[in-house]
């Protein structure tokens, strides 16, 4: 799929580039994190729309993205994290774009309602193996998750801390096939971008805060995670990337990044 | 308009040496054969070409006979063992469970169901064949996998199980359609002399019209192994996909789905990508080898 939005935006490029739509200015680059290919693929599209500007979008993931602004290889870089302190140190600025809650599900049947971050690690990495250790009735834990690369995966497995560890009883390609299953099972636990859950599964409060958009800007839900714009504080950004950048965090962009399934920032 | 255009310029070709008509014809049809052909040269030596580089990496031995996949891990394992043991247990479950039941159906279709039943049955069959395989996929997802986790008590009904359940309904309509050709190809007089020999039907069927149709069933099953080892979708849905060592209440993952649930996600020339390619390749040999197994038994029945 990011393969081919990415060959679609290339292909775009090519044919403003031949048939000249973008007149002089030149394009926007942004480079960096695989989970913001959504969104950001939208609001270049949009903004490429508005202005007849191209975005130009490289998945290379979020520390290779920030290098690549570091090194003046492209306009903005996209993390999904917050930039470390060493980093801000070397002339580097954050601007928090959206934020992207990740829900964590349960079949309605299931009684058990809240589970703290360490316990759901502990779930995951196959420690705790029966809902009656935390509560629930007595029934072995079925994991379900996403398959390796997958962005969501990616974003629960650093946030729970449990890289490469987490022991699946299944691994699925979609969100739609993720809730699904939940739905179906009463002793499963699954996780999914917040704005795809639906009524037919639970979503669990973490640590006693409930998943919403407010909780998630706010910051008391923690299983999310910031997609920051990385720029450079001492180099002015050129005309079209500004104005790219003041687009995306413009109200007018709201709409769009609700859309591609986060919460936006402004 | 085009049409006429067209005839009128065979037309006037043909009038004017019938023997260039003739080449021209000629010359189109060979054409589209070889891009048939072209295509399947293309894609073997494509495969051949990304699929080698990862495997010399990896190692052969490693690649095929590890235990343990693991393309994103901090230190990657790319052992598809797993994988391509799930594929042949999960294509012989499918086999045992449905060429009985494609069999029987074969046998009663072309020799034991009067016109009207057979009629019936027989679009039954072609139905099953046109249902697309994500919709197999669904049911056995929203039906199947719930129903195996109910029925032998386990936490998740995903698994080995459940899609050799699925493959075994898709290899159906394969097995049948392929077998009633061969039965109903048996020559009356085989069938008139057994039971004028005294034989009953049944005995006459089994004795005389299995055995005479024997290669076609053959082919039949071999067909219905290639269908089997080579769905993806259906199995990606009900299978867990998981790389597990094939268990039948586990949860495994097919060689099909190995490559179709991480192409998306792996970036283009890395290790995770050429090694999809390579298990490709592997899945590709599979697939030869079943079609040579076919040929076989196709030429035997010629020649007889």
């Amino acid at each position: 799929m990011k393969k081919i939005i990415c060959l679609i935006t290339l292909a775009i490029a090519l044919v403003c580039v031949l048939t000249a739509c973008g007149g002089n200015k030149e394009a926007v680059t942004t480079d960096g994190s695989t989970s913001m290919n959504k969104v950001i693929g939208a609001l270049g599209e949009a903004f490429q729309a508005d202005s007849g500007i191209t975005v130009t979008y490289n998945a290379t993931g979020s520390g290779a993205g920030i290098q690549a602004v570091l090194e003046g290889r492209c306009d903005i870089g996209l993390a999904s994290r917050d930039l470390k302190d060493e980093e801000k140190a070397k002339g580097l600025e954050g601007t928090v774009l959206a934020y992207d809650g990740i829900a964590i599900i349960v079949n309605p049947e299931n009684p058990v309602n809240d589970l703290d971050l360490e316990t759901i690690a502990k779930i995951y990495t196959g420690e705790i193996k029966n809902w009656k250790e935390i509560g629930g009735n007595d029934a072995e834990i079925v994991l379900i998750g996403r398959e390796a690369g997958s962005g969501t995966r990616d974003g629960f497995e650093s946030i729970t801390d449990t890289e490469d560890k987490c022991k699946y009883r299944q691994e699925l390609t979609s969100t739609g096939d993720v809730i699904t299953t939940v739905a179906s099972n009463p002793n499963a636990i699954g996780y999914a971008s917040l704005a795809s859950v639906k009524e037919t599964v639970k979503a669990l409060n973490v640590d006693g805060v409930k998943p919403s958009e407010a909780t998630i800007k706010d910051g008391s839900y923690v299983v999310q995670r910031p997609f920051v714009l990385v720029t450079k504080t001492d180099v002015t950004l050129s005309e079209s990337a500004q104005s790219f950048f003041n687009f995306i965090t413009s109200e007018a962009a709201q709409g769009i990044i609700i859309e591609a399934g986060v919460v936006p920032a402004n | 308009m085009h049409r006429r255009f067209f005839r009128d310029i065979f037309e006037w070709i043909r009038n004017k040496n019938s023997k260039t008509y003739e080449n021209i014809i000629h010359g189109i049809f060979l054409i589209l054969g070889l891009i048939t052909v072209g295509c399947v040269l293309l894609i073997t030596v494509y495969l051949i070409i990304s699929g080698i580089p990862a495997i010399k990496e990896i190692g052969l031995f490693d690649f095929l006979f590890g235990k343990e996949w693991a393309s994103t891990a901090g230190e990657p394992k790319y052992g598809i063992l797993p994988f391509i043991l799930t594929s042949i247990y999960g294509t012989a479950g499918a086999i045992i469970i449905g060429v009985p039941i494609g069999f029987f159906t074969a046998v009663y279709i072309s020799k034991l169901s009067d016109k009207k039943i057979r009629s019936v049955m027989e679009s039954a069959v072609n139905l099953l064949a046109g249902i697309p395989s994500v919709v197999y996929g669904l049911v056995g997802m929203l039906v199947l996998v719930p129903a195996i986790r109910e029925i032998f008590n386990i936490p998740d009904g995903a698994s080995l199980l459940a899609a050799i359940i699925v493959l075994a309904i898709m290899i159906l309509p394969n097995i049948i359609k392929v077998s009633v050709t061969a039965l109903d190809a048996v020559p009356k007089e085989y069938e008139d002399a057994s039971l004028a020999l005294g034989a009953t039907d049944i005995e006459t069927y089994f004795k005389v019209s299995v055995p005479a149709a024997k290669s076609g069933i053959a082919a039949a099953v071999v067909l219905g192994v290639g269908r089997a080892i080579g769905e993806a979708m259906a199995v990606m849905m009900v299978a867990g996909n998981v790389a597990n060592m094939p268990s039948l209440f586990q949860s495994v993952r097919f060689l099909t789905t190995a490559v179709a649930s991480e192409m998306a996600y792996s970036s283009p020339g890395s290790l995770q990508r050429n090694a999809l390619f390579s298990i490709a390749l592997v899945l590709f040999l599979f697939i030869m080898l079943i079609n040579a197994t076919l040929n076989f038994f196709l030429k035997r029945d010629k020649e007889k």
